[in-house]
């Protein structure tokens, strides 16, 4: 996978996650070339379109428009299940996930997606890992806030 | 100092904004409260600053001065800066700015921290935004993480071991130890990016690919376990185990299987059973199937199990699912030059495809429907083709008509039937069609001599309907410049002839060259076809009277034209008829690449010579066989591998092998064998690159050479390169007698080695005069599509004074701009 993205029906960038080392206005323009692309697509139309040297492959969850740019040698259908573990994924985290969760959390979104892939490819094939690991992440950021004391810590209080 | 607000808090007030310029304002205040957060040095909130930075950074604001912050809080010692800081750096570095590398230090020790998240984190990020410099200085930490039992590392460090390959190659080496056990583990993680891992390695390393070669049994037995294996609810998917881990593994089979016949053989069966066996009703096992087809296509396979995968393709062109339909598509059209006939059997779905809705789904059907063409369907194929073309969105007619015109070219059954289509095409379609068809069609309706009457008539009847498609009207106009008498004297045989008479056809060209539609080529069109008509039509005056209207015309081609028909009309009336002579037939180019000139692989026969007019000789398959004697008899393996003892020393590759391995039976010794440098093969590789580019202006410039010198025959090479296929070079030979008696049945026969062909045309004669009263000339093309040094070995035969001649010589001194 060369990019994620994850966009709203009005063309807001929610998500972006980018797996090659790219220009900053590149990234830009491609973002407003490939949200008026998508956005422009009927219902009926299909999941997958071609778009420079890349297959792009998107799927509308609610208001949200979840977008992959994947290689030619890449499974298209393979990916969309991608596209949907990671949304089963931030579901389970935030309980009943809704685009107002990624936008106030959007950084947990992060987190979540960096704990599912790298460098584009699934670190993790079993869901309760994943969410494992974030939920341990968490908890070592809590502490972090709330230092125990010296005797907490020696488990005296 | 009151403390920076909160991420949610700021987010929230953004969202309140109203209008771009409010939200600007607010962003604009927060950053510089930011900013002079920053100056401050702030621990405490840097972290809060620096995630409301990177929202606004999400909004599309600039937030290059929170960079520095990003990597003061990676080397801070909590671990929720870490995990903002390591997000930031994620987000606003890149490898293009030198600030990244202060990175590297903070990875290194994260790499090595007491707590596994914060090693997660530090692998995160150089496994998603790690430049070379970063990859090459980290490697071996990475590396080390490989080798670690810990699979929640081990899984992490084998993708970003993925990541430093694709950064920097060369250190692909380095890992390969480490794979040595991947492949045993338990935990689906580490499998699914062990096998991630396997598969980069493989696709950029021959070496490693042999290498890997020996995992296929354990990726079978992994992959049979995942089916047979029951439910397990961890890696459940719809009732299938693991599918992601299912198509990795497919992928690597596939690469591992692909042109090697033992490994292919060792995954039959697995193919077969996933292929049978996987449910299709959700789409997570259409896209096992999916992969298991391209592997299927790409390995070995023996054919039950290629008619099965293709099956499964027909199969998915019927579901309801378009997602699964597109993949059929583009999969067949991957598999239709290699299976062709299994593709066949569903031409039917694919032509239907062709009406789907979604605009993706009808490319692919229209490539492959053209694919599918054969003598055999062209009626009916053409017919849905022709009918799409009529409906289809603008994007599609070009590509379309150039579809139909190659179909009908290659296939038509009559040639009323591809007059009759090609009318279609420009009619419906003839603003889209591409330029260089007119000439094309031009060409080929000159071609169809018992059609001129019917065609000149459909097209003129074409140009009463409607005259803004410039390329119908272009044909049009040509083909009533030149038959025109045809179409007034009523001969249409075909259908029933119109009655039309001249002043009508030179009202409708007049009327092209007056209209705001017609493009100035169309109007030298249209005024060339006029000038054409005044020796097939009767009425000069009108004609002459035109032309020199348009002597005064502001388009400077136009009058151009038209001051030199008049200067015909003029001074030079008597050479008219004879210039304004109806065209002869088109000998056809190659315009859409060598079509004339086939190419052969390696294995096929060895080139022969082709005279395409032999020249009368007394036994001609007898000539056959010495041609292919010169080549080294009828070898059908190429002969790169055969070393023959007696070779010269310095023999220096396999091209002098070809040319050096025969016995002439009778006739005499050839030349005494060239020395060749022995460093031959790496010679034109380095002059591929060393030396300039030489194009056709260049061409002019090859210097002639002389071939042979014996016995009073000389023979002369000229060169020049053919246009447009820069691999072909058109050599001339010119033959010449010294000698005081005429060389009779003179012939010239050539041989070039295996990776060349060669093509001669007839000679200008067969008797060369003597004393150089003139010189036989015969054209030879070659086609070099490897650009390796040319070599021929050349046989001439003639009668001097009464006996037979006979004559082999090499000719190796080709001047390099005549291969290069």
């Amino acid at each position: 996978m060369r990019f994620m993205l994850l966009f709203s029906r009005q063309g807001k960038l929610r998500l972006q996650k980018w797996y090659t080392a790219t220009a900053e206005r590149d990234k830009k323009k491609m973002v407003r070339e490939l949200m008026q692309i998508v956005l422009a697509r009927k219902p009926k139309m299909c999941s997958f379109l071609e778009w420079r040297d890349l297959k792009i492959v998107y799927k509308r969850y609610a208001s949200l428009y979840f977008c992959c740019a994947i290689e030619e040698q890449d499974n298209e259908l393979i990916t969309l299940e991608v596209i949907h573990r990671f949304v089963e994924l931030l579901d389970k985290y935030f309980g009943s996930v809704c685009e107002l969760d990624i936008i106030f959390n959007f950084e947990k979104a992060y987190f979540i997606l960096d704990e599912f892939l790298m460098g584009g490819e699934i670190q993790d094939t079993s869901k309760k890992s994943v969410l494992k690991a974030i939920e341990q992440a968490d908890l070592l950021q809590e502490e972090d806030e709330s230092p125990r004391s010296v005797l907490e810590e020696m488990g005296l209080a | 100092m009151p403390a920076p607000i909160r991420l949610r808090e700021l987010i929230r007030t953004i969202r309140t904004a109203r209008t771009q310029a409010e939200e600007r304002e607010m962003i604009q205040k927060e950053c510089a409260a930011i900013r002079s957060s920053f100056r401050e040095e702030d621990n405490t909130y840097r972290c809060r600053n620096v995630a409301k930075l990177l929202y606004m950074h999400m909004l599309g604001y600039p937030a290059h001065f929170g960079q520095l912050e990003c990597l003061k809080l990676i080397a801070s010692q909590k671990f929720t800066d870490k995990r903002i800081g390591y997000l930031g750096a994620m987000l606003l570095l890149d490898e293009r700015q030198d600030v990244h590398l202060l990175m590297t230090n903070c990875i290194k020790n994260d790499l090595n921290h007491s707590t596994q998240y914060v090693q997660g984190l530090a692998l995160c990020t150089l496994g998603c935004m790690g430049s070379s410099e970063m990859c090459r200085d980290l490697a071996g930490e990475v590396e080390k993480l490989l080798k670690t039992s810990n699979s929640y590392l081990r899984k992490k460090a084998a993708l970003c071991a993925v990541h430093v390959i694709r950064k920097v190659p060369e250190l692909m080496e380095m890992f390969l130890p480490a794979t040595k056990n991947l492949l045993s583990e338990k935990n689906h993680g580490v499998l699914h990016t062990s096998v991630v891992l396997l598969t980069e390695m493989c696709e950029r390393s021959p070496d490693m690919l042999a290498h890997f070669r020996k995992l296929v049994p354990q990726l079978v037995r992994i992959l049979k376990n995942l089916i047979m294996s029951g439910y397990s609810p961890e890696h459940d998917v719809s009732g299938i185990s693991d599918p992601f881990l299912q198509v990795r593994i497919l992928r690597l089979l596939r690469i591992l299987g692909k042109g090697d016949d033992d490994s292919s053989e060792a995954m039959n069966d697995i193919l077969a059973q996933v292929a049978t066996n996987t449910e299709t009703s959700k789409n997570v096992g259409n896209a096992i199937l999916y992969e298991t087809v391209l592997t299927i296509m790409d390995i070995k396979s023996e054919s039950g199990l290629r008619v099965l995968a293709i099956n499964i393709l027909g199969r998915f062109l019927l579901n309801n699912d378009k997602n699964i339909r597109y993949v059929a598509l583009t999969s067949l059209l991957k598999t239709v030059q290699t299976d062709h006939n299994a593709v066949q059997r569903h031409r039917s779905t694919i032509v239907d495809c062709l009406k789907d809705l979604d605009v993706s789904i009808k490319r692919r059907a229209m490539e492959l429907s053209f694919a599918l063409v054969n003598g055999n369907n062209i009626r009916g194929m053409m017919k849905e083709l022709l009918y799409f073309l009529d409906s289809c969105d603008p994007e599609f007619k070009a590509d379309c008509a150039s579809g139909v015109f190659l179909a009908a070219e290659k296939y038509a059954p009559s040639k009323r039937w591809h007059i009759d289509t090609i009318m279609r095409v420009l009619t419906t379609a003839g603003s889209y069609v591409r330029d260089d068809s007119v000439p094309n069609l031009i060409q080929l309706i000159t071609n169809s001599v018992e059609m001129h009457a019917y065609t000149v008539q459909r097209l003129y009847k074409a140009l009463l309907d409607d005259i803004s498609q410039q390329p119908l009207v272009q044909v049009a106009s040509w083909c009533i410049g030149e038959y025109g008498d045809l179409l007034v004297s009523g001969q249409c045989e075909e259908e029933e002839p119109i009655q039309v008479t001249e002043d009508e056809v030179l009202d409708v060209l007049e009327g092209l060259l007056v209209s705001n539609l017609s493009t100035p080529v169309t109007r030298g069109y249209a005024l060339t076809a006029i000038m054409k008509l005044s020796t097939r039509f009767t009425s000069v005056n009108r004609i002459k009277k035109v032309v020199s209207i348009y002597g005064s015309s502001i388009d400077v081609e136009l009058q151009q034209r038209a001051v030199e028909y008049n200067a015909l009309f003029k001074k030079y009336d008597h050479m008219r008829p004879a210039l304004l002579e109806r065209m002869p037939i088109m000998e056809k180019t190659a315009s859409n690449g060598p079509t004339e000139i086939v190419q052969t692989n390696g294995e096929t026969e060895p080139s022969v010579v082709e005279a395409k007019h032999p020249p009368p000789v007394t036994q001609p398959t007898n000539q056959a066989n010495d041609l292919l004697d010169l080549l080294g008899g009828n070898d059908v393996v190429p002969v790169i591998q055969n070393t023959v003892s007696t070779k010269p020393a310095s023999a220096g590759g396999e091209l002098l092998d070809l040319l050096g391995d025969l016995s002439l039976s009778g006739g005499t010794s050839p030349a005494p064998a060239p020395s060749v440098p022995t460093s031959q093969p790496s010679f034109f590789l380095d002059g591929l690159t060393s030396q300039p580019l030489f194009n056709d202006i260049a061409a002019a410039g090859i210097p002639p050479m002389t071939a042979y010198n014996k016995n009073g025959l000389k023979i002369d090479f000229t060169f020049e390169r053919a246009n447009p296929n820069p691999n072909i070079a058109v050599i001339t030979i010119h033959a010449s007698n010294s000698t005081e008696a005429d060389m009779t049945d003179f012939v010239f026969q050539a041989a070039v080695p295996k990776t060349f062909q060669l093509q001669l045309l007839s000679p200008s004669s067969n008797v060369v005069p003597a004393l150089n009263q003139g010189t036989v000339t015969q054209v030879i093309r070659v086609l070099n599509p490897q650009k390796q040094q040319l070599r021929m070995r050349i046989k001439l035969t003639y009668t001097h004074k009464g006996s037979a001649v006979q004559d082999l010589a090499e000719v190796n001194n080709f001047p390099p701009q005549s291969w290069q």
